[in-house]
């Protein structure tokens, strides 16, 4: 009897180290621990046997029970190893096939460069400004030093509304109004993006384009100041390794007034048709605010001082992205577009 | 401006290079734009004398002339008309090759050698401008003392640096050789060199022969004459008209070319008039009479009002002052006697008057700047003794010198702190006293310093110009560069500011591309939205100058912009589009200006392809419905309805719809009405949308509130509910809200069908329906009941009934 119970539990094992699929796992299980199984049946006929020898039999058929078991379940389970080693084998997608498409438009050129320089001064402590821009004379002109018949009127051909509106010319008229709107606090530290209009329409002039403004007045601001700031921004723009120079210019709302030019991002510098062989390219206009400008919106210029800047947003865009006609802004064609 | 370098070094002793000057002044805020270099060229064309002219034996247009190219005389045949024995003229000797790429040969015209060629301005590659009219048709007269055999591109100025300034408006000073010469030398250290003038004088005195009376001192502060009598008019001397060309400016006569010839060295506009024909022998100068006449130079007759300055003689305006003279006293071969103007204008009144004639001259635009009026008498004194040299004058003593307004000294206090304080510089009393007087300013004092302003720079009047100067000299690029207090504390957006960033960034997260349009539109294009006359959209601001008539009004709405982008990438063939805008629109407003509500528009027309595992899409009234919530939901705009809505005509009336939040309106959405699309030449059908977007913002949500998440399960049921066509899906919904109560927490459309098993006229719309309860689990007789009301109220509000 324990030998046949021995055999049996041999036989069996062998059996389940050869079993190839699930079915034929089942079939073992039932072969030896069904209902009517093998080793059932012998745990089955203990009682017909003397009583001094059940305990042994017992003891060795529950043992080979629960061996036979562990066996089956380790079966098992390298079973469905090899089943899923199969299925991964047999599972295979092209990844070169092209991705579901998510429909995706494309931020304007202009608009991302805006950002761009928008963040970069917000995170200098500028706030963002605005202001209209249909404006009356005093505004866009009387306010800003240039009263009528001034001759550097004639620096900007204006679209007029009236005889006293018109399409602002600059970003500048928001200087005077923000000012207004503060006096007497201090400090003030604003930018103000926004579209400009000049009567000029050519390869190089749009009667539309954009300026980003910026003041700063507080007590002891220094031209120092002024290029701290502007060199702190062109170089985040632009690159730190950006050269930065500042000429003498004029605005008659600014005084000292700079012109502020950056090596030729094209050329590096060395000279070229952007350039036209200088090495340098004009990027914007600067300067401390003109103490009669100070004193219309109401400030003491002994006691305050401040600078202001205009930047062109096309130029700053033509220069990043290699863009070398102004007309394509406002084209919209969407190859462009889909470009940025 | 433009400066002959050579024309430059006889005023200031300097050798550097042309490039390194140009670097000095444009860093001192005089900036060069370019600097021209000698032209290479020309070589073998030379100066020629015609000794004799023949007519070609057979051929009726052309001559043979005889001409001396300095120790020889060449055979030349020309056809040129204006050709006379003893003119000077370019011979293109052979081998020559002329600027067009010509190369010169020995030729036979008609059995006739031609030795070469006489040279016309334009096979010269002279600007013709710079030419006389009467050259202009055949070829071009070289001054008299041209030498002969000499290159003919000295002669024209093609051998002279030149270099072109950029002048800001308030560098008046630097409009003359000697003036840019000043700046130069301040620049350099290099040494001024005053000319020194030698008038031959003789005969009757100026103020024997002519008076002159300012009637209008406001406008014109001195007036000075000088007479030349007996001049003798011709050509001018080679090296002047070298210069002049230089200079961008054409010979014309001795006389008139001194005249330029002194404002371009001393920057003072001059005039001069043939005395003989000046009536009375009188000269005043008054505000033009109404309705004056008189006839420019240009050969034009204009008609003058009161606010413009002209200089008269007894009986009529015989120059409109400072702008330019008349052609009834002009100065002509006939001439002998000449007055000389110098005078100075009001910079205001010569610009109002040069804008109203619509008349812009190198005087003008000197006057408008600011002229130097203490140089008036020096610069009638130059000039009186050029047409001495030049053409054989005899200088009448004196001046008649009318200075009715005298300037006063300009002196100006300036304090080094202050100085200091703008710059954020260091500078001692006594380099602040160095760098002024390097600009010939005269500075005493120390703390305070005194500087007075010579009358050259009319520019400088407050301490805050003087400011300027001394950081011109000293260096901008020496300025320590520093950063200002409190710009380490950063700043942030306003919640404005990043809701539109958030807009524009949903809208291309959706597939729409950004597009920026004009501001001005053409007002044509209401008639193509079919726009009833009172509609307000046609309610514009108009410019009083537009450009052309189709940039002439201020847009009122996106829509026209965005058609036209639309329109020309469907005609290059860029399809699909989908594009929006978000920008100002302007409307009349109450006060002097419009008001400028922002705008967000879009457009989309197409279809985005199908791929291989995935299909095509319309871009279509629902693809843009789709975009719009997303938008509108991303700035958490509570619920948003859309309703069926006639009121835009430019829209497909049955497939147009009004945007609502609440009682707001904030807009539309719809397919473009079909004449619309083809007024545009759109190749499909398109949609299109506008917001007010500020609108839109006023009832964008607050920060949201946090409700707990659920803790018990929620029941699903599905639900079809067959209607009339005309049901709106909208008013099912909202049966269906209604009448689930409080439990119902979500409801799907996820199926509208027609067709099989549904009646015509009629749709099944199906609903996946969501049931939850916040405290326990919900039971199916409740959901059960539930959806009886549901179907209940469909039953009775809208006769639905329920597809099984």
């Amino acid at each position: 009897m324990l030998q046949a119970i021995s055999e049996l539990k041999e036989r069996a094992i062998l059996e389940l180290s050869e079993v190839q699929d699930l079915e034929g796992l089942e079939a073992i299980r039932i072969k030896y621990l069904g209902k009517k199984g093998e080793l059932t049946q012998i745990l089955r006929g203990m009682g017909q046997l003397p009583p001094e020898e059940r305990p042994r039999v017992g003891q060795l058929a529950n043992q080979a029970r629960e061996e036979l078991e562990a066996a089956l379940r380790t079966a098992r389970s390298r079973l469905l190893e090899e089943e899923k080693e199969r299925r991964l084998k047999k599972e295979r997608l092209d990844v070169t096939l092209p991705g579901r498409p998510i429909p995706r438009g494309y931020r304007h050129p202009l608009s991302q460069v805006l950002e761009e320089i928008k963040d970069i001064f917000v995170g200098l402590g500028f706030a963002v400004a605005e202001g209209p821009e249909v404006e009356t004379d005093y505004y866009n002109f009387t306010a800003l030093n240039l009263p009528p018949e001034h001759p550097a009127r004639d620096m900007q051909d204006s679209f007029y509304i009236s005889p006293n509106v018109l399409l602002r010319t600059h970003t500048s008229p928001v200087q005077v109004r923000v000012m207004e709107a503060m006096c007497p606090r201090l400090p003030i530290r604003i930018i103000a993006p926004g579209k400009v209009y000049r009567r000029d329409d050519d390869a190089t002039h749009s009667p539309m384009f954009h300026q980003v403004e910026g003041l700063l007045v507080d007590r002891r601001v220094t031209f120092g100041d002024l290029k701290g700031i502007l060199m702190a921004f062109l170089r985040q723009i632009f690159g730190p390794g950006v050269g930065v120079r500042f000429r003498p210019s004029y605005f008659p709302f600014t005084e000292p007034s700079a012109e502020v030019d950056i090596s030729c991002v094209m050329c590096q510098g060395r000279g070229c048709r952007v350039c036209k062989q200088t090495g340098w390219l004009e990027i914007l206009g600067s300067g401390m605010v003109h103490p009669r400008v100070l004193a219309m919106a109401g400030y003491d210029p002994e006691e305050v001082s401040g600078f202001a800047f205009g930047l062109g947003v096309e130029r700053v865009a033509m220069l990043k992205y290699g863009i070398d006609d102004l007309r394509l802004f406002f084209e919209n064609d969407l190859r462009f577009l889909r470009q940025f | 401006m433009r400066v002959p370098y050579s024309w430059l070094r006889e005023f200031v002793e300097i050798d550097l290079p042309p490039e390194e000057l140009a670097e000095k002044l444009t860093m001192a805020g005089v900036p060069v734009e370019n600097i021209v270099s000698p032209r290479a060229g020309l070589e073998g064309v030379v100066v020629g004398e015609i000794r004799a002219i023949e007519e070609h034996p057979h051929a009726e247009h052309l001559a043979v002339c005889q001409v001396d190219v300095g120790g020889r005389v060449l055979p030349l045949v020309t056809g040129a008309p204006n050709i006379w024995v003893g003119q000077r003229v370019a011979v293109a000797l052979e081998g020559a090759r002329l600027p067009g790429g010509q190369e010169i040969r020995r030729a036979t015209f008609r059995g006739v050698d031609s030795h070469g060629m006489l040279c016309s301005a334009q096979e010269l590659g002279l600007d013709g401008s710079l030419v006389a009219p009467e050259d202009r048709e055949g070829i071009l007269t070289l001054p008299p003392d041209a030498p002969l055999g000499a290159e003919v591109a000295g002669i024209l100025g093609f051998k002279e640096t030149v270099l072109e300034l950029e002048l800001t408006p308030n560098r008046s000073d630097c409009l003359s050789i000697q003036g840019v010469a000043r700046e130069v030398a301040a620049l350099t250290g290099a040494s001024f060199r005053q000319p020194t003038l030698k008038v031959v004088e003789e005969g009757p005195s100026a103020s024997s022969m002519v008076k002159v009376e300012i009637e209008a001192p406001d406008m014109c502060g001195r007036y000075v004459a000088r007479i030349v009598r007996g001049v003798k008019i011709g050509p001018s001397p080679a090296w002047m008209q070298v210069r002049l060309r230089a200079c961008g400016v054409r010979p014309i006569n001795n006389i008139v070319d001194v005249t330029n010839y002194v404002m371009l060295e001393m920057g003072q506009p001059l005039h001069a008039f043939d005395y003989d024909l000046l009536r009375g022998k009188r000269i005043i100068v008054r505000r033009a009479r109404p309705g004056e006449k008189i006839l420019t130079l240009d050969g034009q007759e204009r008609t003058l009002e009161p606010q413009v300055l002209v200089i008269a003689d007894e009986e009529r305006a015989v120059a409109v002052a400072g702008v330019m003279g008349g052609l009834e006293t002009e100065v002509t071969g006939n001439t002998a006697h000449i007055l000389i103007e110098s005078a100075h204008f009001d910079g205001a009144a010569i610009r109002r008057a040069s804008r109203l004639l619509g008349l812009r001259s190198e005087s003008s635009l000197r006057f408008e700047r600011g002229v130097n009026i203490e140089r008036a008498a020096g610069a009638a004194d130059r000039a009186a003794e050029l047409m001495h040299w030049l053409a054989g004058g005899t200088v009448s003593p004196g001046r008649v010198d009318c200075y009715v307004k005298k300037r006063e000294p300009v002196v100006i206090t300036l304090r080094p702190e202050r100085v200091n304080y703008l710059l954020g510089t260091n500078l001692m009393s006594s380099e602040i006293k160095e760098l002024l007087e390097r600009l010939h300013l005269k500075v005493e004092g120390e703390e305070p310093l005194r500087v007075e302003v010579p009358a050259a720079r009319g520019d400088l009047t407050q301490e805050i110009d003087l400011v300027e100067e001394v950081a011109r000299l000293y260096g901008y690029d020496r300025i320590p560069v520093t950063i200002p207090a409190g710009v380490v504390a950063g700043e942030q957006k306003s919640a404005r500011q990043l809701w539109e960033e958030l807009g524009r960034e949903t809208a291309v997260s959706c597939g729409l591309s950004e597009v920026v349009t004009y501001s001005f539109i053409n007002p044509k294009g209401w008639d193509v939205l079919r726009l009833p006359p009172e509609h307000p959209w046609r309610r514009t601001i108009t410019l009083q100058n537009p450009l052309r008539e189709e940039q002439s009004v201020l847009r009122t709405t996106l829509l026209p912009g965005l058609l036209e982008v639309a329109a020309r990438n469907a005609n290059r063939k860029v399809m699909p589009v989908a594009i929006f805008e978000l920008g100002r629109v302007f409307l009349p407003g109450r006060g002097e200006l419009p008001e400028e509500p922002l705008r967000l528009a879009g457009l989309v027309m197409g279809t985005l392809e199908r791929g291989w595992s995935w299909p095509r899409q319309e871009l279509d009234f629902y693809y843009l419905k789709g975009v719009v919530e997303e938008i509108l939901g991303r700035v958490r705009l509570p619920e948003v309805r859309f309703e069926a809505d006639t009121a835009w005509p430019f829209l497909h009336p049955g497939r147009s719809a009004a945007l609502w939040v609440g009682e707001v309106n904030l807009g539309f959405l719809g397919e473009l009405h079909p004449d619309v699309l083809e007024a545009y030449g759109l190749p499909q059908r398109a949609c299109v949308f506008e917001v007010d977007w500020e609108g839109a913002l006023d009832l964008a949500g607050a920060t949201p509130v946090y409700k707990p998440l659920p803790r018990f399960p929620a029941v699903e049921r599905d639900l079809a509910v067959v209607v009339a066509e005309e049901t709106a899906a909208d008013r099912v919904r909202e049966v269906i809200a209604g009448a689930g109560g409080e439990t119902l927490r979500a409801c799907r459309l996820f199926d509208v069908y027609r067709g099989e098993q549904i009646a015509p006229g009629f749709k099944s719309l199906a609903y996946a329906l969501t049931f939850q309860r916040d405290d326990r689990t919900l039971t199916e007789e409740e959901v059960h009941a539930a959806l009886g009301r549901i179907e209940e109220e469909l039953a009775e509000k809208l006769g639905a009934t329920l597809r099984k």
